[in-house]
């Protein structure tokens, strides 16, 4: 379970995150959404403890992260799997190399084994044939499924997806969703997916976590997102159903625009 | 309210931008040697590091060699052709071009001329490739493994500086000799055995030891002001430009530095 108490952050002068709380249930899926710029990201990097918070805490199984020893935080942090927005693979290795550095670090699995996990997770991700590519010879979305696979090889507890499907087009985009929707369900982690794709939200998410002006401002069951009284959720959810093909999209239509 | 009527003079004379500028390089000092601290200090097994300090080895020391040695080649000849017109005259012997040249090339130009040019290739190439890193969350991505991001890069890197800059130093001493031999024969005003000869009249053991003080100390100046450029980079693109651009021109700057506190305490 993570806990997020009280947490503030700022920037300098900007203000990011003010007064966030938010408690993440082991096994359950949960969608971190607001603007670009409402400090999703940023809420996401505190939770691995790759940003310290200005004030509050971050509790990973009742263990405050910002109060142990970096040793025992690298310990805590072997138990995360982390997709960054840009996959963040290493350039300088093929995508093979890629998924193998974090077994080749942290488990003493022999070569043989490690080849063998390695194809297993690109199977996962259905990249069978990449492995001897490097990251430059792949797309955005190959990136991706490559950087899905090198987070889940040492079989994590919690994954954090940051932007997972930002920057694809549709269909890779449900590709993507299938896949974190696939993982959670065999892999059984807790996965916290930021993101400002509804549809992404309504398609793998338990639940959401409205961020707007540094605080958290609706956290609840996806199913419960619509009817909210709530007009800023509401203008949000609205902004992006255009782009899925609900209410606003009908308006277009009318308009005479595709 | 009325305003302050010197409101704007207080705003110029506001103490806190000045403070911040003059505490910034003890802030920058203090983050310098926390970070190599941490890169020494804070270790995983062996074979985390050993990989990376071969590649980097190979990068910094055999890939930079050509370069090193053509400096040091033409460097060694100018030196000599240069010498020998200067003491153009019959009472001075030409053995004494041979103790000039080399011990100038042992003291001073071998280090300091591989120094910048590795600055440029070396530093730049360290700068560049954390800072792209650092800015595309691949350090981020380490960290977020459970790997001390710090010491896996720059420990293996700073090493191989260290290990492989006295190496050239060597190399460069003794192509910029040769050289000057080189050209000495070649231009017929100074033989092999002359040259030769005046260099071993007044050799001083102590020379190539300070010359190899001056590369091992150098070689950690390059490596560490790279990395520690190349780790705290932000801004992207822009970000990585400058860091590379800094990380050249301030080692270049340290090493000046480096070069005269060494020769006043040493020497």
């Amino acid at each position: 379970m993570i806990q997020v108490e009280n947490l503030y952050k700022s920037f300098g002068d900007l203000e990011v995150l003010k007064e966030v709380d938010l408690e993440i249930e082991d096994g359950e899926t949960i969608a971190i959404i607001g603007r670009s710029g409402s400090g999703k990201s940023v809420l996401m990097k505190h939770l691995v403890g790759l940003l310290k918070p200005d004030q509050g805490r971050v509790l990973v199984d009742d263990v405050d992260i910002g109060e142990i020893p970096y040793e025992e935080l690298r310990e805590i942090r072997q138990q995360f799997g982390v997709l960054f927005q840009g996959g963040a693979l290493f350039d300088s290795m093929t995508s093979f190399e890629n998924i193998a550095f974090p077994l080749e670090y942290f488990t003493t699995m022999s070569d043989d084994a490690i080849r063998d996990r390695v194809h297993e997770c690109l199977d996962l991700v259905r990249l069978s044939d990449v492995g001897p590519k490097k990251p430059s010879e792949l797309s955005g979305g190959m990136r991706k499924r490559v950087a899905l696979a090198r987070a889940i090889a040492l079989e994590p507890r919690y994954m954090l997806y940051d932007e997972p499907t930002s920057g694809l087009d549709p269909e890779t985009s449900n590709t993507i969703d299938e896949l974190i929707s696939q993982l959670s369900e065999e892999l059984s982690v807790t996965s916290v997916v930021v993101t400002h794709d509804m549809h992404s939200v309504f398609s793998i998410a338990d639940r959401a976590a409205f961020l707007h002006n540094c605080h958290l401002h609706w956290v609840g069951p996806v199913n419960d997102i619509h009817g909210q009284p709530d007009e800023t959720l509401d203008r949000f959810v609205k902004a992006n159903e255009y782009h899925v093909g609900d209410p606003l999209r009908a308006t277009a239509t009318q308009r005479g625009q595709p | 309210m009325h305003a302050c009527p010197f409101s704007r003079d207080l705003t110029l004379n506001d103490p806190r931008p000045v403070a911040d500028r003059l505490l910034a390089p003890f802030y920058t000092l203090g983050r310098y040697i926390l970070l190599l601290t941490r890169a020494f200090t804070s270790l995983d097994e062996v074979r985390t590091y050993w990989g990376n300090l071969v590649t980097q080895m190979v990068r910094i020391g055999i890939d930079s060699l050509p370069i090193t040695a053509l400096a040091a080649a033409f460097s060694g000849a100018v030196l000599t052709v240069q010498t020998a017109y200067q003491l153009e005259t019959s009472f001075i012997p030409n053995t004494i071009i041979g103790s000039i040249v080399v011990p100038s090339m042992m003291l001073e130009l071998a280090a300091v001329i591989t120094g910048f040019i590795l600055a440029g290739r070396v530093g730049a190439r360290i700068a560049a490739e954390l800072g792209t890193m650092r800015v595309s969350e691949q350090i981020d991505a380490l960290e977020a493994m459970g790997l001390n991001s710090i010491s896996f890069l720059i420990l293996p890197r700073v090493l191989a500086g260290i290990i492989m800059f006295p190496v050239l130093y060597v190399a460069a001493c003794l192509i910029g000799i040769g050289g000057g031999v080189l050209i000495g024969s070649a231009g017929g005003f100074l033989s092999a055995q002359e040259f030769i000869d005046g260099a071993r009249q007044f050799f001083k053991p102590f020379d190539p030891f300070f010359g190899l003080i001056k590369s091992f100390t150098f070689g950690f100046i390059i490596t560490s002001v790279a990395c520690y450029k190349g780790y705290y980079t932000s801004g992207g693109a822009e970000g990585v430009g400058d860091s590379t651009t800094e990380a050249a021109v301030q080692s270049c700057v340290f090493i000046l530095i480096a070069d005269l506190l060494l020769a006043v305490t040493l020497l």
